[in-house]
């Protein structure tokens, strides 16, 4: 992301535009009557959506490990170190939520389902990479080796959240026998904030990501004087 | 042609590099007696501690465990017992690529064979009905393979950041979830005794994570090296 998109303020009202359309649809919208779900379904507004801009904030990750060791530039570290960090802030909002709507639909806050223990892991996976860059005092060998890791682990954490739960039942939607999202996407409606939403979390990830970029920069800059 | 010259002597530099670790283990013996005794006195700390024989599920995941920390007390000193004079040889000579092959290489073989010996020391100790040893052998060959080359490419990361011991097992622990879920699965099965045609998704699972995870030490070692 270059710094003349970081300035320009359309994607900005779309993302508080789109965030506004997904709390008012979120609260108030219409939603399909599902036994045991009820009125938790609209955390799929939530939860879902706040997990995909994690996966998004994530590759952002692993892409920009990849440039610095291709480049060497450190602005490519900053952006990976704060993409890892609010990729943090969204894994931890999307668990609570979550934990919200297992408590009501499943029993517990904590069940024993790969979904559930993939996210922990990447939380996990993530609290590992930031304890390996306070290791480390110096700039360019910290970017190197903590890239390095980051792409190890993105990679694992892929085959963790991606290929192991399609091997086990889990009491997610559309594994071991369960109804897909499909089943409640029917109504169209829900289709209709669902994806908007996925836009909007992921367009404030990135707002969040840039700004903490460039408070980085001006940092950088009143060191260098 | 000068392709095929190069790969065999990256070959070569490989095979000479694995001799070389085993010669060096073998000149200071005393860090594979420690380690021996540690994991012996782990298993030992686990007999006394539940004192009874155990269900399949209960020590399936305690042999594994201990199997991590096994590796972990091993793999973390790799990059740690050359010295100063040896490491800049290398890295002026040897290809990287071909270092962490053959350090993985060689860690893979060192935690095979304590694997096996860990093996016998838990059927000393707890009364084992495993029923199909050769599925329950394969899945600690894969296994000793998969925690060896994770253990060495973050061992390999931790050498550079000042060789903080205790930094390996915090990066390396959160990497091996998925490939230990696969294993513990993988010889619970075995133990049971059920049929290959069940344990085979997860025998290839464990091949391709294996995989993923050697070609990725392959390509990211290199930019560790240089320094």
């Amino acid at each position: 992301m270059k710094s003349n998109m970081a300035r320009s303020w359309w994607w900005k009202i779309t993302a508080l535009a789109l965030l506004f359309f997904t709390y008012y649809e979120g609260f108030l919208g219409e939603i399909p009557r599902m036994p045991i779900l009820n009125e938790t379904i609209r955390n799929l507004y939530f939860h879902v959506t706040m997990w995909m801009a994690m996966l998004v904030l994530m590759i952002c990750n692993a892409f920009y490990g990849i440039l610095y060791l291709n480049k060497s530039d450190l602005y490519f570290d900053l952006v990976a170190d704060e993409s890892a960090r609010i990729a943090m802030v969204f894994g931890i909002a999307g668990l609570l939520t979550g934990m919200v709507w297992a408590n009501y639909t499943w029993g517990a806050p904590w069940v024993n389902d790969p979904q559930l223990n993939g996210t922990a892991a990447s939380l996990l996976i993530y609290a590992a990479y930031f304890i390996l860059r306070n290791a480390i005092p110096d700039d360019s060998k910290r970017a190197r080796l903590s890239a390095v890791y980051g792409i190890f682990a993105f990679v694992m954490m892929i085959v963790f959240i991606m290929v192991l739960p399609k091997m086990t039942d889990s009491l997610h939607p559309g594994k071991g026998g369960n109804p897909g999202f499909n089943k409640y996407d029917l109504d169209a409606n829900m289709r209709m904030v669902f994806y908007p939403a996925v836009i909007a979390w992921t367009l404030l990830g990135v707002w969040m990501m840039s700004l903490r970029v460039r408070i980085r920069k001006i940092e950088w800059k009143n060191e260098d004087q | 042609m000068s392709n095929f010259a190069g790969m065999t002597t990256a070959l070569h530099q490989y095979f000479k590099l694995v001799r070389h670790e085993v010669r060096l283990e073998f000149k200071n013996y005393h860090a594979l007696t420690s380690l021996l005794v540690y994991s012996l006195a782990t298993i030992f700390i686990a007999y006394i501690s539940y004192r009874q024989s155990l269900d399949p599920i209960t020590w399936n995941a305690l042999f594994w465990i201990i199997m991590l920390f096994a590796a972990t007390n091993a793999i973390a000193r790799s990059f740690i017992q050359e010295s100063r004079g040896l490491q800049l040889f290398h890295y002026t000579f040897l290809n990287p690529a071909v270092v962490i092959l053959a350090k993985t290489t060689y860690n893979i073989l060192l935690l095979s064979v304590l694997g096996f010996i860990n093996l016998s020391a838990f059927s000393l100790f707890f009364s084992l009905s495993i029923h199909d040893w050769g599925q329950f052998s394969l899945g600690l060959l894969l296994g000793s393979f998969g925690l060896s080359a994770v253990l060495t490419l973050v061992s390999g990361i931790v050498s550079k950041a000042h060789n903080q011991a205790a930094l390996v097992a915090i990066l390396g622990f959160p990497l091996l979830f998925p490939l230990l879920i696969t294993i513990i699965k993988f010889s619970g099965n075995a133990i049971q005794g059920v049929e290959w045609a069940i344990n085979q998704p997860n025998f290839y699972l464990l091949i391709a994570l294996n995989s993923i995870i050697v070609v990725l030490s392959f390509l990211l070692f290199p930019y560790l090296w240089r320094d």
